[in-house]
């Protein structure tokens, strides 16, 4: 059974803002698929009534008091900047249409 | 064919706190850019969010004046998409357990009563600005809001006019305002509103295709943005076409919406439980708490005007339509004791100086104590109104106690028979014609008798003594 | 004896006595890495400026009389996805090449306090993916025992350093085996803490309801110590446990008397090397010597682990490492449109093991799969939890290897990812559970070490160490050091 096809290879590369040249998705299909047979085993498993867990730890309600704290010099926060200009971080330009 | 339109809102709302949702930077606005920032809001490898207890108040706040149920439990969820202005390519929201849901708000329209359902509020960060330079290859990016919180609050499609959806934005606006918890500007961003906007055949059940507006930046946009896509979605279908769901911008030079373009791929969020932040348990006693926390909120208010104040609705509507207006009012009348005459002095004169100089009510120089007290003073007729509206002219200039300025200027009015006799009888020797002619049966003439007496009192009498005491005269005479 | 082959307690001996000062030590450290590190290349980063300069002033203080930290003068190596402010911190990663982080990891700052002294960064498996650190974008790191084998990952870089004299200690982090596996493979003691247990406020997130930092030394003792020096609660971290932090030197008493021992069969069944399965029913026979029970129990749901984690943290490592985008920090792929820019940055930033995690947990997470895989195994999560819930009714502890095999050659799994998963089989059910779990050298097989897991209940790591400490002082095999 095909757990994703190539073309949703692609998709998700999209999603995920990745670009995979034709070697790259054909052997990513294949390892996915690989890989996601392997995680249909988890479907033996009757997990109906089952609560998923998403945090191990059963903690609930943590929170900070509305308090300013000091920002950082904007010097620091450009520091690691590829590419800046008049205190704002810049970015080539979306393509329109 | 006959259409209903069929309106949904999606409005977001940024709360009043000091620092951010998920850490310490400052929330103020207008800040130089970049400078409200710190790892965390960032989105710095390795930082961690911390929740502001104050955003979750100041939602559940809002959400009991919308009259939400509040969640027992609820927890924040990432909704994943990439974007200049967000820092850590996913947006802390609430996707499956929203902070509340099921409200209502009451609004008017054309004098009727109407019931908007409130679907859901939940709570999440704000993104950055991003700023295209005019024909420049880039885009600039300013993080100082990101993280700023907001709510989002999501409309049942209750509404049925682009005018219904002005008003109850504005409505909801007054609601939000009164609760404190935000400051909703529109012009600052602080209130946003999104609108999907469908058309169907009167008495269908199904709903049309709905398209998406953005960019309606003040409540009149919303009205025209919304009434020019109501009339090219009426015109599509009524020549037989179909309309394309899609997201649509207003234009607000040339009045027109224009498909948004750029965002044609299909949005997956791939939304799941943020693994940063543990849930949020909200017991009873919480809610109580809170509650006891909101104010009194422009309906109750109004009502209370009609009921203890005696005001008309008309009055009561008024006073109650501003926050600011409101609350003065109600200092006002502490002061004085005498709602109506205070709601009189607040809507006609206090908004007359207020709409003439084209400045706020906060800004009225006057406190409305010593508006209170003015009215106190003619009230127990110590002036008359006529010196009082001179009075009030300085106040506005010099917020001074008005018992001050009348003790010093000896504006105190005469009201005292023997005191005002001696200037009657001069004012009746001195017109003996006009006695004669009122005796002749011109009512008029005791009018002109009355203002030379209150001329030679500098305004000071009691202008029922006055004439009193000028009737007495002429009848011995 | 090195300056530095000694146990903490014995360096803090020596400083007192004057034998040697903090700058000698750190000296000796920084002397080792230059003998040895082209062999093992356990580091990507040296602040050997930063080091001697904090020797100094911690012999100014100890000169002074000053009272030092629970960590005095002790040299470490810290695992670069841990944020050190103003020392590159690259996460192993060609996207974070240059990134000079703005502020400090908790744990830093805990370790500052404890006057340990950093004196560098070490290698991983690029964004801890990957259990052999091949996965670094820079360089692989050679396991001291055997330069020709993998020293594990992700914390290999730390393992190694630790294993080969480098340094006293080292921090790891452990996503689903990262601190144990390598201290198996490298002869080498490892905790992972329970989750909550240590602050996750400034480690780089690779799935963050599974990620730990923790020790990595060369005896148990040393181990509590440094847990010691980093635990506790954290206001910046919401999922840090509010728990009190007890005296881990309670734990170093050497008695087991009475201590109950579940070894579940599934880790030690099918797939288990024949001298990994002996070394540790030896190390059972020990603890048997030495007062406690042991008994066979199973874990039903083990099975399942290693599926149910390699749909979750992949899940989570999509969202965490969707913020190296270019925007902000890190290398930017020059584009003309902002797509571009994205898809070029990601492209060439990522090595393929990153990539292909991304890929995995953005399509299980992505709209139509998220219910049968995202959902179906944080469900099985539950399943595996409760498995060891049923346990810790019963038993105080679960032993087990940490790896099925030793330490394996480099190259020798690098094409294959599933089989390269499998070797986190052992671990993987722990971090699920979210509880404490060691690994402490119990021999060898073939000539390379062997690890033996001792697992406890949530927030109980007093008594693993109480049990890894009783082992260690019952036996010879933490005394080993590889020949370099």
């Amino acid at each position: 059974m095909v757990a994703i096809t190539r073309e949703q290879v692609e998709h998700v590369a999209d999603l995920a803002r990745l670009s995979l040249t034709p070697e790259e998705a054909e052997r990513l299909t294949e390892q996915l698929n690989q890989i996601l047979a392997f995680a249909h085993k988890l479907n033996e498993l009757d997990t109906s009534g089952v609560e998923p867990t998403s945090h191990v730890l059963p903690l609930a309600n943590v929170m900070r008091d509305d308090e300013v704290r000091p920002s950082i010099p904007r010097e620091e926060a450009l520091k690691n900047a590829p590419d800046h200009a008049d205190g704002l971080f810049r970015v080539p330009k979306a393509i329109e249409g | 064919m006959n259409f209903e339109t069929v309106i949904g809102l999606e409005v977001h709302v940024e709360l009043a706190t000091k620092s951010k949702i998920f850490c310490g930077c400052s929330t103020a606005f207008g800040a130089p850019p970049n400078t409200n920032v710190c790892p965390v809001c960032l989105g710095h490898p390795g930082v961690l969010p911390v929740l502001n207890r104050q955003a979750v108040e100041y939602a559940m706040k809002a959400a009991l004046a919308l009259n939400c149920e509040i969640a027992e439990v609820c927890k924040f969820d990432r909704k994943n998409y990439f974007y200049p202005d967000l820092p850590k390519a996913y947006q802390i929201s609430q996707y499956d357990q929203p902070l509340a849901k099921n409200g209502w708000v009451d609004i008017e329209v054309g004098g009727r009563k109407k019931r908007v359902g409130i679907a859901r509020l939940h709570l999440e960060e704000d993104a950055g600005k991003s700023f295209h330079a005019e024909g420049g290859h880039h885009t600039l990016v300013d993080f100082n809001r990101v993280g700023v919180p907001l709510i989002e609050i999501v409309t049942e499609p209750d509404l049925r006019s682009p005018e219904e959806a002005r008003i109850f934005l504005e409505t909801l606006r007054l609601i939000l305002l009164y609760t404190g918890v935000s400051d909703v500007k529109m012009e600052e961003g602080s209130l946003r509103c999104d609108a999907n906007i469908s058309l169907r055949p009167v008495g269908a059940d199904a709903f049309g295709t709905k398209t998406e507006l953005k960019n309606l930046n003040s409540f009149r946009f919303v009205q025209k943005g919304l009434e020019y896509e109501e009339r090219r979605q009426r015109e599509i279908l009524t020549a037989g076409g179909v309309v394309e769901q899609e997201t649509r911008r207003w234009d607000e030079q040339k009045e027109i919406t224009v498909p948004m373009r750029g965002k044609e791929e299909a949005h997956d969020y791939r939304y799941f439980p943020e693994p940063d932040l543990v849930r949020l348990v909200i017991d009873r006693a919480w809610v109580e708490q809170v509650k006891a926390e909101l104010p009194e909120l422009p309906d109750a208010r109004r009502e209370r005007y009609m009921r203890d104040y005696g005001l008309s609705a008309y009055d009561a509507g008024v006073l109650t339509a501003s926050k600011d207006l409101s609350d003065y009012y109600e200092k006002v009348v502490e002061h004085c004791r005498d709602p109506k005459a205070a709601a009189n002095w607040v809507m006609v004169e206090l908004m007359g100086h207020v709409n003439a100089q084209g400045i706020e009510v906060r800004d009225v120089k006057l406190s409305p104590a010593n508006l209170g007290k003015l009215i106190t003073l003619i009230h127990k007729g110590t002036i008359s109104g006529k010196i009082a509206k001179e009075i009030f002219k300085e106040l506005l200039e010099t917020d001074r106690d008005p018992e001050a300025i009348v003790q010093e200027k000896g504006l105190v009015q005469i009201a005292d028979p023997e005191a005002l006799r001696p200037i009657v009888l001069q004012v009746l020797d001195a017109n003996a014609q006009s006695v004669l002619d009122y005796k002749n049966g011109k009512d008029r003439a005791l009018g002109f008798l009355v203002g030379q007496v209150m001329k030679a009192t500098k305004g000071k009498a009691n202008p029922e003594l006055v004439n009193r005491l000028l009737l007495e005269e002429i009848a011995v005479r | 004896m090195s300056l530095l082959d000694r146990p903490i307690q014995e360096i803090h001996d020596g400083l007192r006595k004057k034998d040697f000062s903090v700058r000698e030590l750190v000296e000796a450290s920084l002397q080792r890495i230059r003998a040895v590190d082209e062999q093992v290349k356990a580091f990507l980063t040296l602040d050997e400026e930063g080091a001697l300069k904090k020797a100094n002033a911690l012999d100014r203080r100890l000169a002074a009389g000053e009272a030092g930290g629970l960590l005095f003068g002790i040299p470490a190596g810290i695992k670069d996805n841990i944020v050190t402010k103003g020392v590159r911190t690259t996460c192993a990663s060609k996207i974070l090449a240059h990134y000079e982080p703005i502020y400090n990891a908790t744990v830093m700052d805990k370790l500052d306090a404890a006057d340990a002294v950093m004196v560098g960064k070490t290698n991983m498996d690029e964004f801890a993916m990957g259990s052999s650190t091949e996965n670094s974008a820079f360089f692989p790191t050679r396991n001291p025992w055997d330069l020709e084998r993998v020293p594990g990952g992700s914390s290999g870089g730390s393992a190694a350093a630790v294993a080969a004299g480098e340094v006293v200690f080292a921090l790891g982090s452990d996503t689903g085996g990262s601190i144990r596996q390598p201290a198996a493979y490298c002869g080498v003691v490892g905790l992972k803490p329970t989750y909550g247990r240590v602050s996750r406020f400034g480690l780089v997130a690779f799935a963050s309801s599974l990620d730990q930092i923790g020790p990595i030394t060369r005896t148990v003792a040393d181990a509590a110590y440094v847990l010691q020096a980093i635990a506790g609660h954290d206001p910046y971290d919401s999922t840090s446990a509010d728990v009190e932090v007890p005296d881990y030197t309670a734990a170093l008493t050497g008695d087991v008397k009475g201590l109950k021992i579940a070894v579940p069969k599934e880790y030690l069944g099918d797939g288990i090397d024949e001298g990994v399965r002996r070394r540790v029913l030896e190390a059972l026979e020990v603890f048997a010597s030495l007062g406690a029970e042991w008994e066979e129990v199973s874990l039903p749901h083990s099975d399942y682990a290693v599926a149910c984690y390699y749909l979750i943290a992949p899940s989570e490592a999509s969202s965490n490492l969707a913020r190296y985008d270019g925007v902000r920090y890190g290398v930017r792929a020059e584009a003309d449109n902002l797509l571009d820019m994205y898809k070029q940055t990601r492209s060439q930033g990522f090595g393929p093991e990153v990539k292909r995690r991304i890929m995995l947990g953005t399509f299980a997470l992505s709209s139509g799969y998220y219910d049968a895989y995202y959902l179906k195994a944080q469900k099985v999560r539950t399943l595996i939890k409760r498995d060891f819930e049923r346990l810790f009714e019963r038993y105080d502890v679960v032993i087990g290897p940490t790896a099925p095999t030793p330490a394996f050659k480099l190259g020798e799994k690098v094409d294959d990812p599933l089989t390269m998963y499998l070797n986190d089989i052992c671990t993987i059910p722990v971090n699920l559970a979210g509880l404490p779990a060691i690994s402490i050298p119990c021999g060898f097989s073939d000539g390379l070490p062997v690890g033996l897991q001792i697992i406890g209940k949530p927030f109980d790591e007093l008594t693993v160490l109480r049990a890894a400490y009783a082992f260690e002082v019952h036996t010879d095999h933490h005394k080993a050091r590889p020949a370099l």
